[in-house]
């Protein structure tokens, strides 16, 4: 018999054993995956891991990295610290595309001004239009105690929507030969969110990621407040004893994250992007909860975790090139770390015994 | 009878077909969410259940087995989330988005050879002479098999929860699991067949998508219906017959949002889309300023993990 | 009585790093009302789950009418006739009486014979039921007679009662005794579990003291004084809390009319309470739980607001005033749940000094965490309290109850307040902590703070407190000193005897609305 036994005190070596047990894991079991799908395993996850970093095209998937991971860190940032608190934000998916709506919308509605000031704006349209797009749930949570999971949710969906609808009519590019689709700003020079260190990938959003990170880890690590949004999520009574006010909590955490996945938007419209399509969002909103809890919720995880995630991205793009492999099987391989690691989790609170009497 | 250039009739009997399998899923999460376990998988049951059923109904060419395939691919699911938060006791809220974008990535993974495929058709109930009463006929008997199933299993449901013995103590389990534990009763093992329940009827509910309300496999088919079978529980307070009301007031705004399409009113169709979605957040905001200061219909225990101390 | 009905012999339990039972024998014959003595932590919660089958144990046999007796589960210990009381986590709230008293049974009747059986009973043993109410709605001592109807219609030979009076008030517990002693009369034995030394003198016919795991003695209660019955049972003499004399002061807290709405489903309302504390005075206010106490305290402590002009700190008015605002104001308190609410359960003890130290101690600057600072305080703590604990990295979930309230307690004390309000200070914790955090306390106050303690245990409130009030479904009664004060006129008090006119006058409204 398997036996568990609450540990006292969180286990710490646990607690950052476990994400690299859970990237071992499943490694294995997506190599047995492959296998079934007739791919050769061993191969398939060289391809993934490997290839992108020290492979023959390694500088231009160098810079790729760079690109995928610097959203999907701004946006886990963000959630980790409603994550943390017990807010679920499970919306950034929309969120994103309304920072992507208002930013590029800023820069359609002045086409083809051009000044140095444009480009700000539209980082603050950006993130204005997530933030908006999370006080919904917020002010939903807090007026009428509405479950912000669902409303957030929602809300993609209806975001996606605004999104189609914004392609094939207000922003369609009336240059554009019927084509749905706006113009392409990155063929506009203010609105352009170039790379600044040409051939990184790293255009202004990576950045922003970066201080993201920064920031977030002083609030939750050394601030009073990120201590009592820790509180708030470990136990809401004693939060609320030590004076946390849980409407102004929600408001925080969903404006904060909301703002962040806008940001994460306006950034990806206005540079590798270039443009609002029906298909924009690539789901950068989703993966970016299975990077939060990668990352353990913590800046640096989310740091490390991002970047790994955005090498099975492009890891995957190139297995599907090279051998076939099909796109969404990547996506199963994500969901399966997701998994792995919220099963090894057990070990950080719990030891587990084997044998002895049934308890 | 026409309203506004739409055939009342046609609405009714769209809304009886167009509600089912948000029926089937938020009967499913209703029973799981009564032992106390509140699983956010649902959109990635329903949609291996989708692919799943799609695929053994192609293959054995069936679309009773089709079902079948759909509900235990949902059940599977289901344990897999059973074994993570009620074994390895993980967070609930993580473990069910997990379920969810392993599903959508899974079933897209298998359904590949299957786009663009035609499924077996599924016949209709022959009631005979009761179709031919007028309107009636249309509304209540024009349906297939899988219809009347779900309304016999909301039937079932809602009197197996008010008057059995397993239903009462599905109940314990759900409302205090310390105090069921105490009495004897294997908490874990309620938990387990009420979450393999709720997974079948999302898989049943994915595979009705497939199978005859498309009918036709696409990736992401089942866009939000779980989460909006979430949401129905929510607005039926934890009861069966309200899940009923919720899931046909969903289902009526789908429809009635295809008739006005069909209708060529000129509403851009992309707004028309977002309209269940809308409505959903609307119902669930009316819903919870209303409970705000009544009681909470929700199980004492939803959510919370159990380990049993000693 | 004659023979034995339970025969338990070398009963042995061990949880890693701790020995629970060790060799545990006795026996208990047919009718006989037999008590488990002990400290909290002594062994008896182990013991009996063994004997209800909820524990297996390592080692060791019982016998049960001369046959070997080994429950696998409950439902195995109730067919051969063990029934269990539990002192709590075994009622369902949000169902109503007969299908709590259902789940406890092995084959109900149909729900309406059941309701039928249930009243009847119930009246047969004087703890009258109504089937048909929510659990949640009824009082303290209705739904141990919940526990009890669930035991009795299954005609038990051995009712086990872990704690039952605990949440009784001295005419509900009186009432209780009848039905036991009748049940015994029957040829019922039963199982007392208890730290309360004159009930079971009162009650018991035999008794098995328990230390460490380990039986340390048996004896007769009745043969013994209260005072031999507690040295046996925490094996050594034990001083008394010097009391000290004390002079109240001016007013620190002014509580005028203060009414709160319910704040869960099933949880009492504030109605009207007023209440006035000096410097230098303990007030303690006795009554059985869930009659207010976590509400009035959530509102002192300024979790929940409350109308304006209701809450007056040193002369200024408080009642909007948030947790930080009020400790920066010299109120401070210590809540009843000490994980989860009084401190965060999988955080260090260091960490737990910043839920509320940060406003009167320097453990921050401009908002930055000193993590030095929090640690010297949580090592104050752990030395002026003595706190037993490898040291403040240690999360609070590792801590024993006693341990931990000493730290929470001490962590609230030692930010020297001038209003000190705690609920349930002592609950759950073992003699010798309890006695330091009361000693705590009473020096406290003659260092010149007010102090409120809100408490069950009566003894407790008498030994320590100056004045009395009693709460009883969010009323508060009128303050009366504690010197001449009679136990019956406190159970009075406890049980809403007072003011009973004025509830009966106001609660139509209530009822129609």
């Amino acid at each position: 018999m398997i036996r568990l036994i609450r540990r006292p005190t969180p286990s710490k070596f646990w607690s950052w054993t476990t994400p690299i047990l859970a990237v071992v894991a499943t490694m294995i079991a997506g190599g047995l995956l492959f296998a079934l799908l007739g791919k050769p395993p061993v191969e398939a996850i060289r391809t993934i891991f490997w290839e992108p970093l020290f492979g023959d095209n390694a500088d231009y998937f160098r810079g790729q990295l760079l690109v995928k991971a610097g959203p999907l860190i701004l946006i886990a940032s963000g959630l980790a610290v409603g994550f943390r608190a017990g807010i679920w934000n499970i919306g950034a998916e929309g969120q994103y595309i309304m920072g992507a709506i208002c930013g590029a919308g800023l820069a359609l509605a002045v086409y083809p001004a051009e000044s140095p000031w444009l480009f700000p704006a539209m980082v603050i349209a950006g993130a204005i239009g997530g933030f908006l797009w999370g006080m919904i749930p917020a002010l939903l949570k807090v007026w009428f105690g509405t479950n912000e999971i669902l409303v957030s949710l929602m809300l993609v969906y209806v975001a996606q929507n605004l999104l189609a609808y914004m392609a094939f009519g207000p922003m369609k590019n009336p240059q554009g030969m019927g084509f749905p689709g706006s113009r392409n700003l990155q063929q506009y020079p203010s609105a352009f969110n170039e790379e600044l260190i040409p051939g990184t990938g790293a255009h202004w959003g990576v950045l922003a990621a970066l201080v993201a990170v920064i920031a977030i880890y002083v609030l939750m690590q050394r601030h009073i407040m990120g201590f009592r949004i820790r509180v708030a999520g470990e136990a809401p009574r004693a939060a609320r004893f030590a004076g946390v006010v849980p409407a102004r909590l929600v408001v925080f955490c969903l404006g904060l994250s909301g703002a962040l996945a806008g940001l994460a938007g306006m950034f990806e419209v206005s540079g590798p992007s270039g443009q609002i399509t029906d298909g924009f969002n690539a789901g950068y909103g989703f993966t970016a909860i299975i990077v939060a809890f990668l990352g353990r919720l913590h800046p640096v995880g989310i740091l490390l975790a991002g970047l790994l995630m955005a090498l099975t991205y492009i890891g995957g793009d190139m297995a599907q090139m090279m051998l076939n492999l099909p796109s969404a099987a990547i996506q199963v391989f994500q969901g399966m770390l997701l998994f792995f690691l919220l099963g090894f989790d057990l070990l950080t609170n719990y030891r587990v015994r084997l044998g002895g009497a049934r308890a | 009878m026409i309203v506004g250039g739409i055939d009342v009739v046609t609405l009714i009997s769209m809304l009886m077909v167009a509600s089912t399998p948000v029926l089937l899923a938020a009967t499913g999460e209703l029973v799981a969410e009564k032992s106390g376990v509140l699983n956010l998988g649902v959109e990635g049951m329903m949609i291996v259940g989708a692919v799943a059923g799609f695929a053994a109904a192609v293959t054995t060419g069936s679309p009773v087995l089709g079902f079948a395939g759909g509900a235990l691919a949902g059940a599977a699911m289901a344990a897999l989330f059973a074994l993570l938060t009620q074994v390895f006791l993980s967070n609930q809220t993580a473990t069910g988005l997990a379920l969810t974008l392993f599903g959508l990535g899974l079933s897209a993974l298998v359904g590949k050879p299957f786009e663009g495929v035609r499924p077996p058709p599924t016949g209709k109930v022959p009631f005979g002479p009761l179709s031919d009463i007028p309107m009636l006929g249309r509304i209540l008997f024009s349906h297939d098999w899988v219809v009347y199933l779900s309304l016999a299993l909301v039937a079932a449901v809602w009197g197996m929860l008010k008057y059995s013995r397993a239903g009462l103590i599905l109940r314990a389990v759900g409302e205090n699991h310390d105090a069921a534990h105490a009495l004897g009763y294997r908490v874990i093992a309620v938990r387990f067949a009420a979450l393999a329940f709720g997974g079948a009827l999302a898989g049943l509910g994915g595979a009705y998508l497939s199978l005859i309300r498309v009918p036709q496999w696409t990736e992401g088919m089942t866009a939000g219906a779980g989460w909006i079978a979430l949401a129905i529980v929510v607005f039926a307070s934890w009861r069966a017959g309200r899940v009923l009301i919720g899931a046909y007031l969903f289902g009526g705004i789908t429809a009635l949002q295809l008739q006005l399409q069909a209708a060529g009113y000129a509403i851009p169709v992309h707004l028309l889309t977002m309209a269940p979605y809308v409505l959903t957040i609307v119902v669930l905001v009316v819903l919870s300023a209303l409970h705000r200061h009544g009681a909470q219909a929700a199980p004492a225990a939803l959510g919370r993990s159990f380990h049993a101390s000693n | 009585m004659t023979g034995t009905l339970l025969k338990i012999d070398g009963l042995t339990k061990a949880y890693p790093g701790v020995v629970a039972n060790d060799g545990v024998g006795f026996s208990v014959a047919p009718g006989e009302v037999h008590a488990l003595l002990g400290e909290n932590g002594a062994g008896k919660s182990t013991l009996v789950k063994m004997i209800y089958g909820l524990v297996k144990p390592d080692a060791g046999t019982m016998e049960f009418r001369g046959a070997p007796y080994t429950p696998a589960e409950p439902r195995a210990a109730r067919a051969t006739g063990v029934a269990m009381v539990f002192q709590h986590f075994s009622l369902f709230e949000a169902l109503n009486v007969a299908e709590n008293v259902a789940l406890g049974m092995e084959n109900p009747p149909p729900m309406r014979d059941l309701a039928a059986r249930i009243r009847e009973i119930s009246h047969a043993y004087g703890l009258p039921l109504d089937p048909d109410r929510l659990v949640g709605d009824l009082s303290a001592g209705e739904r141990q007679r919940v526990e009890i109807v669930r035991c009795l219609l299954q005609d038990p030979k051995l009712l086990i009662m872990d704690e039952p009076t605990s949440v009784l008030t001295p005419q509900e517990v009186e009432i209780l005794f009848r039905t036991l002693r009748k049940l015994s009369s029957e040829g019922t034995a039963i199982l007392y579990i208890s730290h309360k030394l004159e009930e079971i003198r009162a009650l018991c016919d035999g008794a098995t003291i328990l230390r460490g795991g380990k039986v340390v003695g048996s004896c007769i209660p009745r043969d013994k004084t209260a005072r031999e019955l507690a040295e046996m049972m925490v094996g050594g003499t034990f001083a008394e809390t010097r009391r000290g004399g004390r002079t109240p002061g001016a007013p620190v807290l002014v509580v005028k009319d203060l009414s709160l709405p319910p704040m869960s489903q099933f949880g009492p309302a504030l109605k009207h309470v007023d209440l006035t504390l000096r410097a230098g005075e303990i007030l303690g206010i006795g009554g059985v739980a869930g009659n207010g106490q976590e509400e009035l305290l959530a509102t002192l402590s300024g979790e929940v607001p409350s109308a304006d002009e209701t809450v007056i700190l040193k002369g200024e008015e408080a009642s909007h005033l948030g947790p930080n605002e009020r400790r920066a104001r010299g109120l401070l308190s210590a809540p009843e749940e000490r994980l989860g609410h009084a401190a965060v359960p999988a955080m260090s003890l260091t960490e737990n000094t910043l839920l509320t130290g940060t406003i009167r101690k320097p453990l921050t600057k401009k908002g930055f965490i000193d993590m030095g600072a929090a640690r010297a305080f949580a090592e104050e703590i752990i030395r002026a309290f003595d706190v037993r604990t490898p040291g403040p990295h240690v999360a609070a979930r590792a801590l024993s109850g006693g341990n931990l309230q000493k730290y929470v307690i001490g962590r609230e004390v030692l930010q020297a307040p001038d209003v000190l309000i705690v609920n349930q200070p002592t609950w759950g914790v073992d003699a010798a902590a309890a006695a330091s955090i009361r000693q705590a306390l009473i020096d406290l106050a003659a260092r010149g703070a007010g102090v409120i303690v809100i408490s069950q245990d009566l003894d407790e409130l008498m030994e320590i407190a100056d004045n009395f009030c009693a709460l009883y479904e969010g009323r508060l009664s009128a303050p009366r000193p504690v010197e001449g004060l009679s136990l019956d006129e406190i159970g009075l008090m406890l049980g809403g005897a007072q003011g009973m006119t004025e509830a009966q006058i106001e609660i139509q409204p209530e009822a129609l609305a």
